[in-house]
């Protein structure tokens, strides 16, 4: 049993409680055990590093200095100073703390001063920050999790993306490549899944710019989406709660913003681990992506149960032409 | 001090040379920014994703910066327009930490109260707001307040997004609230008072 620190972040309980529910089904095959920190608190996201530097660092320490007083008690079983995140964003403002505490040692001072009004207190590079496909692929194994495999994914075609905040900037050069990493598809191809090929693996999926700039998001992910659609891609796999909520739950917006019809379910990569060890589609939170699954699923003989599903909009009418607000992009650039 | 060289005057350039403004930025950045090691060759406005809806490329955002040109840096929209991806980052000769220095800008604009689009400083200022009162983000909250204030026209369209979000459990009503939240605010109050200045 490998034991690790674990930070979920606030997603997990949310919009991606996919991610956690299917985690939970291949720690035990994999040998795998997390413990929580306790009394976690957020990590500030992309928002609040760009409204006051200090807090926003001790606002992520505070999870760092509770992970390594816990990380104590955890003693004699292996990796105990490691924390694990499933989240891209987490990964990287836990990762970016460490890291910057220590290069740049002004910083950690005023950060310690902070923590200490908490009774807390974080020395830089104590623990070791990773994502979970990080952990999978290089302390677990490609080879093992390929031996767990029960249900091949043969004939799903899989388009792996990783997103941008895994790989870069990369601090303890923990990654096989900047750009074109590789860890997402040797695990997808230890599953059995027919991996295409998708050089836009760690473009950005829009991150915040669907709240705040959605024209710019949405070109984002059209170019996401239109690209694996090209390939042939039967669906997405993703390694990021962000990733998956922008691409799945923005993608009928962003059909609509360009008058495109793309359907591209976006799964995380525990959902297809899952199922090639046999689990079954609701163990895995299959169903609750926004962009739906079935289809692409039915291909390997997988049957998810009909959930209710939401009211669409109503379909307009070819007929009359309606009056609409023109976008700031109309006539600049023609986009199918 | 700033000094107006002879080779200044040569070359033409009508004002002495002020760094004060590059210099705070770099300053007031975390890490070691090498903002000062810029050697504008543009590989950063070459690779980002989103540069055709920015007011200025990072690389022309530095030439300003190193100009001393402060209102016109602060008023640009390419902070807020960066999505944080480290494409630039990791491409960067000088290994200029560039996304780290659009944080450092997007404070000073918002302290300076020169951007004139609310809708980004109000979405971080939202989220901030929630993580201050609950110790974690808040899906719901955030995105209702946001959403009303700043797109109420997308509201009709994101209906079925919203409601399929609900139904299928990933966005919850009401807020999660960390155990120890006096000891987070008693961080972040000490942490307000608290400034990079070296």
């Amino acid at each position: 049993m490998n034991k690790y620190l674990f930070y979920p972040g606030c997603s997990m309980e949310s919009s991606a409680k996919a991610y956690m529910e299917s985690l939970n089904t291949i720690l035990e095959p994999l040998e795998l055990s997390f413990e929580e920190i306790e009394d976690w608190n957020c990590c500030g996201a992309t928002e609040y590093l760009g409204i006051n530097l200090i807090p926003a660092y001790s606002l992520i320490a505070r999870n760092l200095a509770l992970a390594s007083n816990q990380m104590n008690p955890m003693n004699g079983t292996g990796a105990t100073h490691t924390i694990v995140a499933p989240c891209s964003a987490c990964y990287l403002n836990l990762a970016k703390a460490d890291h910057y505490m220590q290069e740049r040692p002004s910083l950690g001072a005023k950060v310690n001063q902070a923590l200490e009004a908490g009774g807390l207190h974080y020395t830089p590079g104590t623990l070791d920050v990773r994502h979970l496909i990080d952990i999978l692929v290089y302390d677990v194994g490609v080879e093992k999790i390929r031996s767990k495999v029960v249900h091949p994914l043969t004939g799903l075609h899989v388009a792996p993306y990783m997103g941008c905040m895994l790989p870069r900037p990369d601090y303890k050069h923990r990654w096989s490549d900047h750009e074109h990493p590789t860890e997402l598809v040797d695990v997808l191809r230890a599953l059995g899944a027919d991996v295409i090929d998708y050089p836009l693996t760690t473009e950005c999926c829009g991150g915040h710019m669907t709240q705040i700039g959605p024209e710019t998001a949405f070109e984002l992910i059209r170019r996401l989406v239109a690209d694996a659609d090209d390939r042939g891609a039967d669906l997405m796999a993703t390694v990021c709660p962000m990733c998956q909520m922008n691409i799945d739950a923005y993608q009928n917006e962003m059909n609509h913003f360009f008058g495109t019809d793309y359907h591209i379910p976006v799964l995380f990569f525990t959902q297809l681990m899952g199922l090639a060890f046999g689990r079954e589609p609701e163990e895995l939170g299959i169903g609750a992506e926004l962009v739906s699954a079935r289809n692409a699923l039915a291909h390997i003989g997988v049957e998810v149960p009909v959930t209710q599903e939401p009211a669409g909009p109503r379909k307009k009418s070819e007929g009359l032409p309606m009056p609409r607000r023109l976008n700031k992009h109309e006539g600049k650039e023609v986009v199918k | 001090m700033p000094q107006m060289t002879d080779e200044r005057v040569r070359a033409g350039l009508t004002r002495e040379e002020d760094l004060s403004l590059l210099h705070e930025v770099s300053v007031k950045t975390a890490g070691v920014s090498h903002l000062e090691m810029c050697i504008q060759c543009g590989t950063c406005g070459g690779s980002c994703p989103a540069a055709r809806d920015m007011d200025h490329t990072p690389r022309m955002l530095f030439a300003m910066l190193r100009a001393g040109m402060r209102e016109e840096v602060l008023r640009s929209n390419t902070p807020w327009i960066c999505v944080s991806c480290y494409h630039c980052v990791v491409r960067c000769p000088q290994e200029v930490h560039i996304a780290d220095v659009m944080y450092t800008l997007k404070g000073m604009a918002i302290k300076a109260n020169l951007f004139s689009d609310s809708t980004a400083p109000h979405f971080s200022q939202t989220f901030v707001d929630m993580v201050e009162s609950y110790g974690r983000s808040f899906e719901f909250g955030l995105a209702s307040r946001h959403y009303l204030r700043h797109f109420p026209l997308r509201l009709p369209g994101m209906m079925p997004m919203g409601i399929g979000m609900l139904t299928k459990g990933r966005m919850a009503l009401t807020p999660k609230r960390i155990k120890k939240m006096d000891q987070l605010t008693a961080i972040l109050n000490k942490a307000k008072t608290l400034e990079l200045t070296s």
